[in-house]
C-alpha cells in the first residue's frame, strides 16, 4: 500500500512537469508564433494612430471630456487601462441612484438641446471593464448637435461621418451595432484639418 | 427581428448542434476507438513512459481516487509555493509582487479546485509566469481531473460486474491532449485573430487624444481565455474578465467564448449516450437540463433587455436595457446569455458584472450555482446529476413499491447515504457560510461597511452569492464585495475543499461500488430510467433538494431587492 502512496507522488510531479512542458512552453509557442504572423499588432494590443502618432489602443476606450469630441461611457476605474472594472453597484443602490441622476443632469447641461426622455441610459451608466470602447449608435446621434456646434462643421457632415462609423452586428444579423468613439474621433480630427 | 435576440438564438442553436458530435467523439476517446486526432498517440506514449505509468493498468476504484488526491494535494504545493514567491521569479516586466500568503492559500484553492474565484486582479496580483505556469496549467488540468473522474464513473456505469473502473492517469492525460488542447487552438486562433494580445512585452503606454498618459494591460491573454471557458475554469486573464474588450474584443469572440464555456459540458450527457449506448437515457437527461437552461436564458434576457426599473423612473431612455456593468459590444441580451451560461456551468467568467444585473437576473445566476447540475462544469456537472438520479431512483422505486435499480445495479443504503450526504452538502456549506458572515456583519458596523459594496437587500446578495459560487466552484462574484481579506480568503478557501472534493470522492465511490455489484438483467419489474415520467421525477428532487433549501435566503437577498422599490 505505501509503495502505490509513493509511486503516486513521483507520477504526479512528473506528470506536472510533462504538462508544463507541453502545454506552458509548446501550446504557448504555437499561439504566440501565430500572433506574431497573423496578430493584428504581432501580439500586442492593437493601437490607433493619428498624424503617424500612436493616440491609443483600438479595443480600450479612453477619456473625451471636451466638447470637440464624442464621448465615452461613464468608467468606475477612468479608463486606467492599467486595471479594469465595473462600479460593481446594484441597480436599486440609493446612492447609486444618486449619482445616475448627476450624471444625467450633467448631460443634459453639456446638450442642452436634449429632452431628458432622449438621453441614452448607457451616457450615464458605467460599463462592466472600465474601459468600454464603444457606444451605441443612438449614444453618438444625440452628440452630433454639440460636436458639430463645437468645430462649426453642419450637423449634417458629423451625421454622416457616425454612419460611416457605426460597425453593423455580426454578419448584419448577430448582435448589437456599435460606434468605436476613438476612430470616430481620430476621423473627426482628419477630415477637419 | 431585434438582432440581439438572434444572436442569443445563434449561440444556444451553434450549442446544440455541435454538442452531439463532440459527445460521439468524447465517447470514442475514453473507450479508445480511432479517431481524427490518432496522430498524437506517440506523443501521449511518451508523457507515460516518462511519468512510469502503465496505460494498460486498470485501477479499482480507490486506487483511483488516491491517484486523483494524491496529484490534486501536489498541485497545491505547487501553486501555493509559485504564487507567493511570483516577485522574484522570471517573466514579470510589470514588476507585481508575491501574494499574502492567505491570498496565496485562496488562489492556489480556488484554481486547484477548478473554481477561479479571484479575489486579486490579474492585472496586478499575477506576473506572466504564474498566469502560465499556475492560472493556465491548473485551468487544463483541473478541468481534465473533473473530465478524468467522469470517464472512470462512465466505465464504472457501463459494466456489467466489474472490479475497476480504468486508468486515471490516462483519462487525465487524453482529457488535455484529444479534448482541451486542440478546441483551445481553434479558439486562441480566433481569439488572436480578433484582437486578443498574445505576447509577453509587458505594459503599453501612451498619449491619448487629449494628452494623457494611458497604461494598457496586455500579455499572454490569448492563450488563458480559450481553456479558461472551455475547462469550465472561469478565471480571466484580466480583472473585469471578458468583459475586457481585450480579453473579448468584438461580438464574434463573444459567442465563440460563451460558447466555448458550457460545449464540453453539454457534450458530456451525449458521450455518456454513446458511451453506454443508452442514447435514449442521455436523450432525456439531456433535455431536463436543456429545457431548465433555457427557461432561465429566456427570463434574464427578458429582464435585461427591459433595463432596470429604477433607471427608467428617471425617465431616460432604456432601449438597449439595462445597462450598468455591461459593455456596448455584448449587448444587454448577449450579457444576459453569458450570465446563464457561465452559472450554469461551474465556470464563472462574466462579461458584464453580475453585482449589477437586476435583481431577479442575480437570483436566477445564483439559483442556477445552487442547483449546479444542469449541464455543470466539465465531468463533474453530469456527476451531480447522476447524484440526483440516485437519489430519485431510490424514492421512485419506494413509490411504486419496485427495488430501486439504476442500470442493472441495486441501490442500497450505503450509496443512498453517500448520495444523500453530497446532495445536502452543498446547501450545508452555502447557508453555513452566508450565516456566519452575515451575522459578523449584523454585530460589526465596520465589518459591514469594510466587505460590502450595496446596502441592506444587495449586501446581503453580495455575500450569499459569494458563498454559492464557492460551493458550486464556479467562481464569478458579486465583485462589490471586498474580498480580499483573511475571513473571506480563508473561509471561502475551505467551503471550495469541501465542494469540490466531497462530491467526486463520493459519486466515484457511489459508481465503483454499484459497479462491483451483481448485474440484474432488466424485466417487466424493472424501473425504467429513460422516461419522460422518470426525468420530472428527477427535476422534482432536483428542485426539491437544490432549489427549494435556498428559498429563505434568496428571499432576504434578491427577492427583498426587488420588491423594496
Amino acid at each position: 500500500m505505501k509503495k502505490i502512496g509513493k509511486t503516486n507522488i513521483v507520477k504526479s510531479i512528473k506528470i506536472t512537469l510533462a504538462f508544463c512542458v507541453f502545454l506552458s512552453v509548446f501550446y504557448i509557442l504555437i499561439l504566440w508564433l501565430f500572433a506574431k504572423a497573423a496578430g493584428p499588432n504581432g501580439g500586442n494590443a492593437e493601437v490607433v494612430t493619428l498624424d503617424g502618432k500612436v493616440v491609443g489602443a483600438a479595443n480600450v476606450g479612453q477619456q473625451f471630456s471636451r466638447d470637440i469630441y464624442f464621448w465615452g461611457r461613464p468608467s468606475a476605474v477612468d479608463y486606467n487601462g492599467a486595471g479594469s472594472g465595473g462600479s460593481n453597484k446594484g441597480t436599486t443602490n440609493p446612492e447609486y441612484l444618486a449619482e445616475v441622476e448627476a450624471r444625467i443632469d450633467t448631460f443634459l447641461v453639456k446638450h442642452p438641446y436634449l429632452q431628458r426622455s432622449e438621453v441614452p441610459a448607457e451616457m450615464v451608466t458605467a460599463s462592466g471593464s472600465g474601459l468600454d470602447p464603444h457606444i451605441s449608435p443612438a449614444g453618438a446621434a444625440v452628440q452630433v448637435r454639440r460636436v458639430a456646434e463645437a468645430r462649426g462643421l453642419s450637423v449634417e457632415s458629423v451625421q454622416a461621418l457616425v454612419e460611416e462609423y457605426t460597425e453593423k452586428p455580426l454578419l448584419g444579423l448577430f448582435g448589437t451595432p456599435t460606434v468605436n468613439v476613438l476612430k470616430l474621433n481620430i476621423a473627426l480630427d482628419e477630415r477637419t484639418r | 427581428m431585434n438582432t440581439e435576440i438572434l444572436g442569443v438564438v445563434l449561440q444556444v442553436v451553434l450549442l446544440v448542434a455541435i454538442s452531439w458530435p463532440l459527445g460521439r467523439y468524447i465517447a470514442k476517446v475514453y473507450k479508445g476507438e480511432r479517431t481524427l486526432l490518432d496522430f498524437w498517440a506517440p506523443v501521449e506514449r511518451k508523457i507515460y513512459k516518462i511519468c512510469g505509468i502503465d496505460p494498460a493498468e486498470e485501477m479499482n476504484w480507490k486506487q483511483f481516487l488516491k491517484a486523483l488526491l494524491t496529484v490534486n494535494l501536489f498541485w497545491f504545493f505547487w501553486g501555493m509555493i509559485l504564487l507567493v514567491c511570483q516577485g522574484w521569479l522570471p517573466l514579470n516586466p510589470d514588476g507585481n509582487a508575491g501574494q499574502t500568503p492567505d491570498q496565496a492559500f485562496n488562489t492556489c484553492i480556488s484554481f486547484m479546485v477548478n473554481c477561479n474565484l479571484q479575489h486579486y486582479s490579474g492585472e496586478s496580483g499575477l506576473t506572466y509566469f504564474t498566469q502560465l505556469y499556475v492560472i493556465m496549467l491548473f485551468q487544463f488540468v483541473t478541468a481534465a481531473t473533473g473530465m478524468a473522474a467522469l470517464a472512470g464513473i462512465f466505465k464504472a456505469m457501463a459494466g456489467k460486474t466489474v472490479q475497476t473502473i480504468g486508468n486515471f492517469w490516462v483519462y487525465l492525460v487524453k482529457s488535455v491532449t484529444r479534448i482541451l488542447l486542440p478546441l483551445s487552438l481553434i479558439v486562441g486562433f480566433i481569439l488572436i485573430l480578433n484582437g486578443t494580445p498574445m505576447g509577453f512585452d509587458g505594459k503599453q503606454t501612451l498619449t491619448t487624444m487629449e494628452g494623457a498618459t494611458q497604461e494598457i494591460s496586455q500579455g499572454p491573454t490569448a492563450a488563458i481565455v480559450p481553456i479558461k471557458q472551455l475547462g469550465t475554469n472561469g478565471g480571466g486573464y484580466f480583472g473585469s474578465n471578458s468583459s475586457h474588450p481585450l480579453e473579448n474584443p468584438n461580438y464574434l469572440t463573444n459567442a465563440t467564448e460563451c460558447w466555448s464555456i458550457l460545449i464540453i459540458a453539454m457534450s458530456m450527457v451525449f458521450a455518456l449516450g454513446f458511451y453506454l449506448q443508452r442514447k435514449k437515457l442521455a436523450a432525456w437527461i439531456y433535455g431536463v437540463m436543456l429545457a431548465a437552461f433555457l427557461t432561465t436564458v429566456c427570463f434574464s434576457v427578458h429582464f435585461e433587455m427591459q433595463g432596470s426599473e429604477q433607471i427608467a423612473e428617471m425617465g431616460i431612455s432604456q432601449e438597449i436595457g439595462s445597462m450598468e456593468g455591461k459593455e456596448i459590444r455584448n449587448g444587454s441580451a448577449g450579457t444576459a446569455l453569458w450570465a446563464m451560461v457561465t452559472t450554469v456551468t461551474s465556470n464563472g467568467s462574466v462579461n458584464g458584472m453580475h453585482d449589477s444585473l437586476t435583481p431577479l437576473t442575480g437570483m436566477l445566476t445564483m439559483l442556477n450555482m445552487q442547483i449546479n447540475c444542469w449541464f455543470g462544469g466539465v465531468g463533474v456537472g453530469f456527476m451531480n446529476y447522476y447524484t440526483f438520479i440516485i437519489i430519485a431512483v431510490f424514492i421512485s422505486g419506494l413509490m411504486v413499491g419496485r427495488t430501486p435499480e439504476f442500470l442493472g445495479k441495486k441501490i442500497e443504503a450505503r450509496e443512498m447515504k453517500i448520495a444523500v450526504i453530497v446532495a445536502l452538502l452543498h446547501p450545508f456549506v452555502i447557508l453555513t457560510g452566508t450565516a456566519l458572515s452575515s451575522f459578523l456583519a449584523a454585530h460589526s458596523p465596520e465589518l459591514a461597511s469594510a466587505w460590502l459594496n450595496n446596502p441592506s437587500f444587495h449586501g446581503f446578495s453580495e455575500m450569499l452569492y459569494e458563498y454559492t459560487s464557492s460551493a458550486a466552484n464556479n467562481g464569478s462574484g458579486f465583485e462589490g464585495l471586498v474580498d480580499n481579506t483573511p475571513f473571506w480568503n480563508i473561509s471561502t478557501g475551505i467551503v471550495l475543499i469541501l465542494s469540490r472534493y466531497l462530491p467526486i470522492v463520493g459519486q466515484v465511490a457511489i459508481a465503483g461500488l454499484l459497479a462491483q455489484k451483481k448485474y440484474i438483467p432488466e424485466s417487466a419489474g424493472t424501473l425504467k430510467t429513460d422516461t419522460g415520467t422518470f426525468s420530472l421525477m428527477t427535476f422534482a428532487v432536483i428542485f426539491i433538494v437544490a432549489a427549494l433549501s435556498f428559498f429563505p435566503a434568496l428571499t432576504l437577498g434578491p427577492i427583498a431587492d426587488t420588491l423594496s422599490f
